[in-house]
């Protein structure tokens, strides 16, 4: 099948208020005869429900969490971009278009991006209509702070806990369409496959995680808010139920994959401490703003803090190495994400690293806090402060901006961020790639759209800070209530989706023949040594860097681990009731066959772009030494995967990148 | 470390329900109490037994999953922290740590320590939004300035996760610090205001109907909110549920 991402025509500024004009609507009579199911409840799904149930269609909504409320979106903590320009500091959607494409470096699709900065504006209308409590400034006005890899302050926060208060703007909504009725919530259900009955989704198989019931539900178009994969490194800064089940059921269905291999690797994350570790946490980019992140500069300075020797504040000023802002003094400490993370990679790997595994970097608040308090002292007309009272009012300043994450860290590491520079290192946090959708969100199967993390469409290879908020509410409230009506119109007569189909009970059995298969296997080991052993080979091999010898090896390596998985994996407990280790079972045979195809994805693409680091296509000489070097000639396309009935087995297609609007050049921030 | 769990154990909302104790060794102090459950379980599937049902998911507190009741406390000692951020270092050597579900009537068991809230979303449903539809051409968003002390203390309030804390922790089992938070939440803004009286009647209606006891002023939900929502919320709303009462049509 050849892709068609149905960009309209016109002019870039244009196409989306054209599209608008040209698509079929559903009349109000009409929409209460279809049904729309939404799967998963975080910003795209929250909202996307709660605006076509106010719009009139009948809605079922499913997560498998036990409230709507707890999606991950929730965990979300810097803030949320729109080209609002408040600051008169020259932002405009263009611009807003133009870092997004940029930072993505170049592999994301113009049309798509461009809507996203057209409707940024919108979002926050939204959410302050909602009772969402921004920061505001004493004027009573939105306040804005700065994320990396742009020169304009466009984010707009709610302390270091934006995604929470979106999301239960967006979940506000969802309930008061619960209330009405408008909304069926079915939450502690897990989508286990998608239904194609005549080459359309119409319906889904869940199972109710309280009762174990496999459930039937039938509607017109199915919508996947599903979130990102990140969790197939086993170690991420995502939540422990985040999983790719529901989009690789739609893979396996037909729905092609987009980019599987585009990573995101958060540069400031706390550090791994143990083999008990269950997950990783994330320090905002926001602390980037006021924070400095160094390594010593001497080797030996290294070495002695490693051994316990030396403490970061025993270094003096001269011998430490601000390594963002000696290698890109533009940007300094806000580089975008993956640049920031490589830049930390590198010096860890070249033995300047702080902690007692050599994988930490310092991020130093130390200047930020006598900075504040000399300028607090100010405000507060104290001649001649001491140091103690500007450290005091400094501290207060941070404390204000940033509290929530240093008590975080305080309580995870144990050690008072206010006195100890912190100890940060990268890890995964998200995924630009997802299932492949055209211009109106619809993946390769008529009728199964993809929105937010669960799509590849807006970030290319590398998503710059809070955009993720806004391409989910974008998403959401403003692009699939349209166009999934534009789909629906020719749905007005088909009548309610018969569950009693063919198509309903073969899906059926193949979900309890693997329930029934995990449960009778007589194995011996837990969900979560094949889950360990499998992250361990995608963080190594597949992970901030890539080569074509480590990819193979790691294609290798997962196929024996999935081979091992089907035969040793031990799962107790039963198929009728609460069972937390069948879940996991599911979601990790899952993580399985997709590691392989990010895997084969990654070494298909020979170009370093955004997350995607190659360490064979790198700058070897000049001003940009060590930076990555992409392949426009070869690779400015999509690469699209096709399922073609066993794992491992994929066919590429490629939807090529035409760039009418941003020049394609090197990406540098120096 | 070694340690003796004492952990509630019931298979399903019929079952009657007992203690069961599981020693449990080589608990780092760097683990996160949760982690060291992992453990536990890891061990007990590996023998074959069932393991331990708990609800986590995001592990960083802000989900609002984790609901344990551990040594008698709500979240465990330490405060302003969920489960999930309780870590080992809190204990020592030899330590017999009690683990139990939040218990409350509105709060029925599923199995072992999860429990269904699903109480709370019904109570949101009642009343707890504003009345605004997706819109492309709502006022900007800057049309309405609010005083930076109101949208703080909106925020204050808009920051509870849900948890259930307070209702576990209370005699009473009464939910008055959730529903008041977000009550306050939208008292505090001149958005929540219109719809102000409906809303705190709504919600208050549903919360007695879910069977939550009333609010005796013990204080003990503000000491164990993870978030620290303040007992002030509860009087405010007290304040809001008065006002509607006497002025309703």
């Amino acid at each position: 099948m050849a892709l068609d991402s149905k960009i309209p025509p016109g002019p870039i500024d244009k196409k989306w208020t054209y599209h608008k004009g040209h698509m079929r609507i559903v009349a109000p009579a009409n929409k209460r005869r279809i049904d729309v199911i939404v799967v998963g409840t975080g910003l795209a799904g929250a909202s996307a429900a709660a605006s076509l149930a106010e719009m009139g269609y009948n809605v079922k909504a499913f997560c498998f969490q036990d409230s709507a409320r707890r999606a991950h979106s929730i965990a979300a903590q810097g803030g949320i971009n729109a080209a609002k320009n408040y600051q008169n500091d020259g932002d405009s959607t263009y611009r807003l278009f133009y870092d997004t494409v940029k930072g993505g470096d170049y592999r994301a699709r113009e049309a798509n991006v461009y809507r996203l900065a057209e409707v940024s504006a919108n979002i926050i209308d939204q959410c302050v209509a909602q009772g969402v409590p921004f920061a505001r400034d004493y004027g009573g006005l939105l306040d804005n702070r700065s994320f990396g890899g742009v020169q304009v302050s466009r984010t707009f926060y709610a302390r270091g806990q934006t995604g929470q208060q979106l999301l239960l703007g967006a979940y506000s909504a969802l309930m008061r369409q619960v209330g009405k009725g408008a909304v069926k919530m079915y939450d502690r259900h897990e989508m286990l496959d998608v239904v194609i009955v005549d080459g359309k989704a119409r319906g889904i198989i869940a199972r109710n995680l309280i009762t174990g019931e496999i459930e039937r539900h039938g509607a017109h178009a199915v919508l996947l808010c599903t979130g990102g994969y990140g969790n197939v490194f086993f170690l991420s800064t995502n939540a422990m139920g985040s999983n790719v089940t529901a989009a690789w059921k739609a893979h396996k269905r037909g729905a092609y994959f987009g980019n599987p291999c585009y990573t995101q690797i958060h540069p400031t994350c706390i550090p791994v401490s143990g083999t008990h570790q269950s997950k990783l946490t994330l320090m905002s980019e926001s602390l980037r703003n006021d924070g400095r992140i160094w390594v010593p500069a001497k080797l030996e300075d290294a070495k002695a803090i490693r051994e316990g020797k030396k403490k970061g504040s025993d270094i003096p000023e001269a011998d430490r190495d601000y390594y963002l802002e000696r290698r890109y003094p533009a940007f300094g400490n806000l580089v975008p994400r993956d640049v920031a993370s490589r830049a930390a990679k590198e010096r860890c790997d070249a033995g300047y690293g702080v902690n007692k595994t050599g994988e930490a970097v310092y991020l130093d608040f130390s200047a930020a806090i006598e900075r504040y308090g000399k300028l607090q002292a100010n405000v507060l007309k104290i001649e001649n402060p001491s140091k103690e009272k500007i450290t005091e009012l400094g501290r207060a300043v941070v404390s204000e901006k940033y509290g929530n994450l240093f008590d975080m860290y305080e309580n995870i590491v144990g050690e008072n961020p206010y006195d100890h520079a912190m100890k940060i290192y990268p890890a995964v946090h998200y995924t630009m790639g997802g299932l492949w959708v055209d211009y109106n969100l619809q993946t390769t199967v008529p009728g199964l759209f993809a929105l937010g993390e669960a799509n590849f469409s807006d970030h290319g290879a590398n998503r710059l800070g809070a955009s993720a908020l806004m391409q989910g509410l974008a998403d959401g409230y403003f692009v699939v209530p349209y166009t999934v009506g534009d789909y629906l119109a020719d749905d007005i007569r088909t009548g309610p989706i018969d569950t009693k189909r063919a198509e309903f009970d073969a899906a059926e059995k193949e979900v309890k023949d693997r329930i029934n298969h995990f449960l009778n296997n007589k194995g011996t080991k837990p969900v979560d040594d094949f889950h360990r052993a499998l992250g361990k080979v995608m963080w190594d091999k597949c992970g901030m860097a890539r080569n074509a010898e480590g990819l193979k090896q790691a294609i290798e390596e997962i196929r024996a681990i999935r081979a091992d998985f089907w035969q040793n994996v031990r799962v107790p407990g039963k198929a009728d009731g609460f069972n937390q280790e069948l879940e996991k079972a599911g979601r990790v045979a899952d993580f399985l066959e997709l590691g392989e195809l990010m895997c084969l994805d990654a070494l298909d693409r020979n170009e370093s772009c955004g997350g995607h680091f190659r360490e064979e296509y790198s700058e070897t000489e000049g001003p940009q030494q060590g930076e990555a070097k992409r392949d426009d000639a070869n690779y400015a396309y999509v690469a699209a995967w096709e399922w073609l009935g066993e794992a491992g087995k994929a066919q590429l297609h490629k939807e090529p990148l035409t760039f009418e609007e941003v020049k394609l050049t090197q990406r540098s921030y120096k | 470390m070694k340690l003796t769990l004492k952990i509630w154990r019931q298979s399903g909302p019929n079952d009657k329900g007992k203690i069961v104790d599981y020693p449990v060794n080589n608990v780092s102090e760097d683990m996160s109490f949760l982690e060291m459950l992992d453990v536990l379980n890891d061990d007990l599937v590996r023998k074959g037994e069932d393991p331990i049902a708990f609800d986590h998911d995001c592990r960083e507190g802000i989900c609002g999953s984790c609901s344990l009741f551990i040594n008698g406390e709500a979240h465990g000692p330490g405060r302003l922290i969920t489960t999930c951020q309780l870590h080992m270092r809190k204990f020592k050597d030899g330590d017999t740590i009690h683990v139990e579900p939040w218990r409350a009537e509105a709060f029925p068991v599923i199995k072992d320590l999860a429990v269904d809230r699903g109480a709370f979303d019904r109570i949101q449903a009642a009343g707890g939004f504003v009345s605004v539809n997706t819109s492309g051409n709502l006022v900007d968003g800057n049309a309405v300035p609010i005083p930076k002390d109101d949208a703080d203390k909106a925020f204050d309030a808009a920051t509870c996760i849900g948890c259930g804390a307070c209702v576990a922790t209370c005699v009473n089992s009464s939910a008055m610090l959730f529903v008041a938070a977000k009550v306050s939440q939208f008292a505090l803004l001149p958005q929540g205001k219109p719809e102000a009286k409906r809303r705190v009647m709504a919600m208050v209606e549903q919360m007695d109907k879910e069977g939550f006891g009333n609010c005796s002023n013990t204080g003990a939900c503000e000491v164990e909110c993870p978030k620290g929502i303040s007992l002030e919320h509860i009087a405010r709303m007290n304040r809001e549920y008065l006002a509607a009462s006497v002025t309703k049509e």
